[in-house]
């Protein structure tokens, strides 16, 4: 049998998060009524001209640096030719021959734990086109050119991923990266991310790339991995059935879980693009790039690197606290004023971060300041609550923003630590479980954590374990 | 040697329709600007740099302002064929 190698490309679109549009004024925004953002300009109505949005080539910028990439000193605009309802000029303004960034790489951790440099062979700025619906009824299409003009960055990877995960793995490391960055709120489901995917086969040895289909219309991350992998299959099986791969687009389709071909027309898309007239080219100064070198925050590896060594933190426990900017943000808040930052990590990943799933939340969403969680650790150190109890504790805190202190007080949830009141306890318990006590009294120490669950029982989880342990074991030595 | 067919493939990329004596008027023609331009690729032009705009200006941004944008009325007003507040047009299935 034949062993194969898959080799996997990228191109992500992404839609920076700036104010207005790339070329007009009109709002940059998700939302809206159908044509209720638009002007001459985006619609492309005669004697119009774009002018090109400062703070675009900002962001830009700013992800180019951020993904590893040389910044082109001069950069102009091209027209791309073709002709679709969606797009009002029949042409789209982008990046031909002079992309704004190339050259660069985004790292990430394969399966086994080694590191893999993902190449970056380009990032360019181009418009968005218009919205399409199709209704199944009437015979026509509608069109919202709301999101014409809204600021794209396409960034195209070289084919450098070797399996659906690494592609997966690729994508999770470039999000995170423009989070950090605050370019783009990187919503797949709102469309501010999307993600074409072309992948070939080839023999193991074969240095020359095998032909390449594109896989387009997957909508969630999980979507690409599932297209991806469905397609490594589907190449395989045509090859080993003595036929070849043809080139081509494939739709996902996510309810038959296949890749369908478009079948479309034989005749090769001939964009025409050339140099876009109403634009002038724009030089990008050394200066202009250090100065936004400077603006750049911490970026996810960094953040890993800085916080294991200031907080000697875990591996495992310095990528989930990294894994979202906010969280680390929160993590550091707490660290200041609590010593104990393995505490502090198992709280966040642990009880925390499954709130956060059951919620729908993120922190900075959730009713919860760095030092109400804090408090609450510290009632833990304290004996006042046992951890269990805490966990329902910090459950009511985030229902209603209430500190800890208020909680355990209205509903009365103090650990009981007094020893009178727990010596009752544990004669009420030895004399309902004779049996227990006497294996006890002849020296089974591990029946004592029977009777620890049982006090724990009666007590609804109030009474502090530590010291019924010991009160029984002194009662009954 | 631009033939008839060379000639439709470009009108329908343009999405142009051409009559029988105008797609062959158009080759004869298309045939001399690409003579012409044969002649301009005999010019030594190693030392120039690509020109991709005659304009002597660069650097022309705008800041990133909102501007009021036009009412949907107003954006509809150059069709007549809307439904819902967009435009409407044939059937696109991809
Ligand atoms: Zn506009």
């Amino acid at each position: 049998m034949k062993e194969f190698e898959t080799v996997i490309g990228l191109e992500v679109h992404l839609q920076l998060s700036t104010k207005t549009k790339i070329f007009c004024g009109c709002k940059n925004d998700f939302g809206y009524d159908p044509n209720t953002l638009t002007c001459p300009v985006c619609l492309g109505l005669p004697g119009s001209l774009p002018v090109f949005n400062k703070k675009v080539l900002t962001y830009g910028i700013k992800a180019g640096l951020a993904l590893n990439c040389t910044i082109s000193s001069t950069i102009k605009f091209d027209r791309k030719n073709y002709y679709y309802p969606d797009l009002p000029k029949a042409y789209q303004i982008s990046q031909f021959d002079m992309p704004i960034a190339k050259d660069g790489y985004i790292m990430i951790t394969k399966e086994d734990g080694n590191d893999k440099k993902i190449r970056i062979h380009r990032a360019h700025l181009e418009e968005d086109a218009g919205k399409l619906t199709h209704d199944t009824e009437s015979s026509s299409s509608l069109v919202d050119y709301n999101r014409t003009g809204t600021p794209l960055l396409e960034i195209v990877t070289e084919p450098d991923m070797s399996s659906p995960q690494e592609a997966y793995d690729y994508l999770q490391a470039l999000k995170l990266n423009l989070q950090y960055l605050d370019v783009s709120d990187c919503d797949m489901e709102k469309g501010s991310l999307r993600c074409d995917a072309n992948i070939s086969i080839r023999e193991k040895g074969e240095t020359k790339l095998g032909t390449k289909a594109e896989l387009k219309n997957m909508n969630s991350f999980k979507a690409i991995k599932t297209a991806l992998e469905y397609e490594v299959k589907r190449q395989q099986e045509v090859v080993e059935s003595g036929s070849a791969v043809i080139q081509e687009t494939r739709l996902w389709d996510e309810n038959k879980n296949v890749t369908i071909s478009m079948r479309s027309k034989e005749e090769a898309h001939d964009y025409r693009y050339f140099p876009e007239p109403d634009l002038v080219p724009f030089t990008v100064s050394k200066d202009t790039i250090d100065d936004i070198k400077k603006t750049l925050p911490e970026l996810p590896a960094q953040k890993l690197e800085r916080l294991s060594k200031e907080y000697d933190l875990s591996d495992y426990n310095a990528k989930i606290i990294v894994s979202d900017k906010s969280l680390a943000l929160f993590f550091e808040e707490c660290a200041k004023l609590y010593k104990d930052t393995k505490k502090i990590c198992n709280w966040i990943n642990g009880s925390i971060l499954s709130e956060l799933n059951n919620r729908k939340e993120t922190i900075s969403n959730l009713n919860l300041s760095s030092k109400n969680l804090v408090d609450l650790i510290k009632k833990v150190d304290g004996g006042i609550l046992s951890n269990l109890i805490a966990k329902d504790v910090l459950g009511i805190m985030l229902d209603t923003g209430k500190n800890a202190t208020s909680v355990v007080e209205e509903k009365g949830l103090a650990q009981v630590s007094d020893d009178s009141e727990l010596e009752k306890i544990v004669d009420e318990l030895i004399k309902e479980n004779e049996n227990v006590a006497n294996q006890i009294k002849e020296g089974k120490e591990s029946a004592i954590g029977f009777l620890v669950g049982q006090a724990m029982k009666k007590t609804k989880g109030k009474a502090n374990p530590k010291k019924i342990g010991e009160i029984i074991k002194r009662t009954l030595s | 040697m631009i033939s008839k067919e060379n000639v439709k493939q470009v009108a329908s990329l343009s999405r142009i329709h051409l009559k029988d004596e105008e797609i062959e008027f158009l080759a004869k023609d298309l045939e001399k600007i690409l003579d012409y331009i044969k002649k301009l690729e005999k010019l030594d032009i190693s030392s120039v740099e690509p020109t991709s705009h005659a304009l002597p200006t660069k650097d022309v941004f705008r800041e990133d302002v909102v501007k009021p944008s036009l009412s949907q009325k107003d954006a509809l007003k150059i069709t007549q064929n809307k439904e819902k507040g967009s435009f409407k047009v044939p059937k696109i299935i991809e």
